[in-house]
């Protein structure tokens, strides 16, 4: 099977450039990781970050044939070849598929991703109802893999002031979650042209994500939230 | 380079306040469009008489006018939109910006003129 796949090192190339490899592959590699592991066994030269193996780490988030998704979880039948493989788009690259995520969780960590309650903690858990543990449904599951962060030209054009549809996915995680207190300092800190309004629903993010989510309607109920709060 | 996360405190409620707006004019101009499309199918004004007669009609110009106002932010929201996302150093931003309001209130004092002739 054809692959092309980009690759840069700091010391050596000035800008990244395209690597062919003709690879004969095993009839058990199924899924686009399995692919790379066996092109790193030819060229162990080759970067590129990998864990779980099963679309639950996050790791190998990188854009395949121009769409952001998981090595791991995209099968090899049907990809368009040759296969093109290039980092993740609008972050810095470290090495050939590795970029610098830095940016992306500077962003998730400014929306403060934690329960805030100042009541003393009972004896056993904060009890929710199952109707608003529902309301989380669609909200926990991110993996903070990146591909609709990066997918999203927003981010791309104001990385320091858009939080990005992950980071706004997860603001609304805890913007939703019944035992959160601090709902009005989250949609007060949203609150400016740039953090939460340089959204313009494209939803890149929702065709991007790995895992079926939908961060454009979470930033929508914040929007709403917001509006709420306001009038 | 990483840069620091910024949140821009300076009008910072305009964020929400030009999001609204953009939606409040998007049905200004959706009932408008609908309304006009009535008013021509049962007027039936023929040529550029007919048409000068049906924009003569007081509330009708009034309408037209709230509509075209609401035009006119609802463009400059969304042009300033699209500079903020793509034009960063200020100064080009600023003039592009102030190029963009002369323009809308031209066309605005311009609509004035045809309807109030």
């Amino acid at each position: 099977m054809l692959f092309s796949i980009s690759r840069y090192d700091p010391d050596k190339d000035k800008k990244p450039y395209m690597q062919d490899y003709d690879v004969e592959l095993a009839p058990t590699d199924k899924m686009l990781l399995d692919a790379l592991i066996r092109i790193k066994a030819i060229d162990d030269s080759l970067s590129l970050r990998r864990s779980c193996r099963e679309g639950v780490c996050g790791s190998d988030a990188m854009n395949i044939n121009g769409r952001n998704n998981l090595a791991c979880i995209t099968p090899l039948a049907g990809l368009r070849e040759p296969v093109e493989i290039r980092p993740l788009p609008g972050l810095p690259i470290i090495r050939d598929l590795i970029v610098d995520m830095s940016q992306f969780f500077k962003q998730y960590h400014s929306i403060k991703p934690y329960l805030i309650n100042n009541d003393p903690p009972p004896e056993t858990e904060r009890l929710q109802s199952q109707e608003e543990r529902a309301r989380l449904d669609g909200l926990y599951e991110c993996i903070l893999c990146a591909c609709c962060t990066t997918a999203c030209p927003s981010f791309w054009w104001n990385p320091d002031k858009f939080v990005g549809p992950a980071g706004l996915l997860q603001a609304y995680r805890f913007l939703a979650d019944s035992r959160d207190q601090a709902t009005s300092e989250r949609l007060d800190d949203l609150e400016d042209p740039y953090r939460l309004f340089r959204c313009h629903s494209i939803m890149n993010c929702v065709d991007a994500c790995p895992k079926g989510l939908n961060p454009t309607a979470a930033i929508e109920s914040i929007k709403i939230m917001m509006l709420n709060k306001t009038v | 380079m990483v840069k620091p996360v910024n949140r821009i405190i300076t009008g910072a409620h305009y964020g929400l306040r030009d999001w609204l707006m953009q939606r409040i004019t998007a049905v200004m101009m959706a009932v408008y469009t609908g309304s006009l499309i009535v008013l021509v199918a049962v007027y039936r004004p023929e040529g550029y008489e007919g048409f000068k007669s049906l924009f003569s009609i007081q509330w009708v110009k009034i309408a037209s006018l709230l509509c075209f106002a609401g035009l006119c932010w609802h463009a400059w929201v969304g042009v300033r939109n699209v500079l903020m996302d793509y034009v960063h150093p200020m100064f080009i931003r600023l003039t592009l910006q102030v190029m963009c309001i002369v323009a809308l209130l031209g066309y605005l004092i311009w609509f004035l003129d045809i309807l109030w002739d």
